[in-house]
């Protein structure tokens, strides 16, 4: 129960954060200022846009199938937040520890695609029906690359479990039950001979353990953009065709559900591509000889400053990929639905299908 | 100059290339948004080396000047003025409302110099009607009549686009009419006197 309050609370503040931070963001890429009235930079600018939000009135459309109206927000948010409880946010803090959390989150995401059709089709809208079309066939078709993509992560690293992936990325590995005679090599090679069991840092991060995996990392990262409907894939959404898609006949609290779940998604896209590439909470810094970076930026398991260190690292570095995410939005035009479909389906499929290959034979090699 | 035919280029580099370099773009913008564009005028020397950084102002706060023969809102210094009607006269859409009264004496005089002989208990300019002509300003003996730099004045109710530059109350104004009556009265009494006089003598 503690758990579920504070990723609430954690995961609200984080997209306070972003919707603050997309429309700065946005504003400094193409030169303007952004908000700057409400609060010093404009920073209560989200909070206050939140606030707006909840005082609208709550309009139901005459035609529209209100029990799916009513139900698809709460769907959504509900599927898109079960996500977060197989997430390890430091060592010794994940809200479920379940065995199977990559199996799970896979599972749980796609319920996201029901709530969105739900919303669509309750609507009784054509926009909105469009939207949700284009929505759940870009979802569907992108969860294949994403999920090949994180099944080479799964190969090399032998675990449904987030956390032993977490454990395994790092100088904590031999601290996790069931790893304690693990050896980390560099590139997963033991030909190679240096040992970086003790070195930590980003010479264990799975992209380097395994460097096949920062192709299905940059896979998986296109696939989330547009698991998330970002720009450049936000063709669900598409302002100037389809007015905002399927959320436009939502308003007031729904609507922000609906915004609140859509920023949820980017968070835990970004929070999964970490967890499985990038070293989760694990420091970047390495142990060099006497400089024993990792030890020092890692604190200790079970106490306050392993709590610490371990929550800094991973939401850095997910803040890092938000950044990125933000960035594509502004730089990349949108993509057309056939250029879509191509990119997903002759693109994508086959590398990650290709990458899959080579990680079991690399995982091969590892042993 | 030689045209050339662009040719497109789908290799997978340069896909790649030309990704990079657009996200270099942004990435140039927005380490470039620490600097702001300075509300200087257009003659200034720096006013046109601002290529980078944020180009928007903070408008309310912050504005680029304009030019001393812009042409904004009107401004009437009452105190200088004689109403003498040529604005109102010359206006092309009718924008000036003047009504005067003749004063019983000399009231006192403009800044430069000339005497006032009317009061104008009426000065309205409605500038929801002035089409920014300027001819007001050229004809206005006494300089009055000026435009100011103030462009951003829009109003809720249109009622409040009508400026009033008299200085007189209203009840300031039925006195100096009556005023006006009554030296008349007086004047035309002694005018008839001086004509029954004549005509007796």
């Amino acid at each position: 129960m503690l758990a579920f309050v504070l990723t609430l609370v954690l995961l609200l503040s984080i997209v306070i954060v972003l919707a603050y931070a997309e429309r700065k963001v946005a504003a400094f890429m193409q030169d303007r200022m952004g908000p700057t009235e409400a609060g010093p930079y404009g920073s209560l600018q989200a909070v206050l846009d939140v606030l707006k939000l909840l005082q609208k009135e709550d309009i139901v459309p005459a035609a529209a199938d209100k029990k799916l109206f009513k139900l698809a927000p709460i769907l959504i948010f509900a599927a898109v937040f079960a996500g977060f409880a197989v997430i390890p946010f430091t060592p010794d803090l994940v809200p479920a520890g379940i065995g199977i959390g990559v199996f799970y989150l896979l599972a749980i995401i796609s319920l996201d695609v029901v709530g969105l059709l739900m919303a669509g089709w309750g609507s009784n809208n054509k926009y909105a029906m469009l939207g949700a079309m284009r929505s759940v066939a870009q979802i569907v078709s992108y969860e294949i690359p994403a999920a090949l993509a994180i099944l080479s992560a799964v190969m090399v690293c032998q675990s449904l479990d987030f956390q032993e992936i977490s454990y395994q990325q790092g100088v904590l590995m031999n601290f996790f039950p069931g790893l304690g005679s693990e050896v980390n090599w560099l590139f997963g090679l033991e030909a190679l001979g240096i040992n970086t069991t003790y070195v930590g840092g980003i010479t264990t991060w799975n992209i380097f353990r395994a460097p096949i995996l920062l192709v299905s990392f940059i896979i998986y990262f296109i696939a989330s953009l547009a698991e998330s409907n970002r720009a450049p894939f936000d063709i669900p959404e598409a302002e100037s065709e389809l007015v905002a898609g399927f959320h436009v006949e939502y308003s007031g609290f729904r609507f922000a559900m609906l915004f609140l779940a859509e920023y949820s998604m980017m968070v835990l896209v970004s929070l999964v591509a970490v967890i499985l590439f990038l070293g989760s909470w694990n420091t970047p810094l390495p142990n060099l000889g006497p400089i024993r970076l990792a030890y020092w930026t890692t604190g200790t398991v079970g106490e306050l400053s392993g709590m610490l260190w371990g929550g800094f690292w991973l939401l850095s570095k997910t803040f890092m990929l938000l950044f990125l995410q933000l960035q594509i939005r502004w730089t990349y035009p949108r993509l057309r639905v056939d250029q879509l479909m191509h990119l997903c389906w002759k693109v994508l499929t086959p590398i990650a299908l290709a990458v899959v290959l080579i990680a079991g034979i690399w995982r091969l090699l590892m042993i | 100059m030689e045209q050339k035919t662009i040719k497109h280029k789908f290799s997978f580099w340069h896909v790649v290339k030309s990704l990079a370099s657009g996200l270099r773009l942004t990435w140039k913008h927005f380490r470039n948004a620490k600097n702001r564009r300075t509300p200087e005028y257009v003659t200034d020397k720096n006013y046109f080396n601002q290529p980078e950084g944020l180009v928007t102002l903070k408008y309310p706060y912050e504005a680029i000047p304009v030019p001393d023969n812009g042409r904004y809102r009107l401004h009437n210094e009452i105190d200088d003025c004689i109403v003498c009607d040529l604005c109102a006269k010359i206006c092309p859409v009718n924008c000036i409302t003047i009504e005067s009264v003749k004063a019983t004496e000399e009231i006192g005089m403009t800044s430069d110099g000339t005497k006032k002989r009317l009061y104008a208990p009426v000065f309205d300019i409605d500038m929801a009607k002035c089409c920014y002509c300027g001819l007001c300003t050229t004809v206005c003996p006494t300089d009055c009549l000026t435009m100011t730099p103030v462009y951003d004045f829009a109003e809720v109710d249109i009622k409040n686009m009508i400026y009033h530059f008299t200085d007189l109350s209203l009840e300031q104004a039925e006195e100096k009419k009556q005023l006006l009556a009554k030296q008349q009265e007086e004047m035309a009494a002694a005018k008839a006197a001086a004509l029954a006089a004549r005509n007796k003598g």
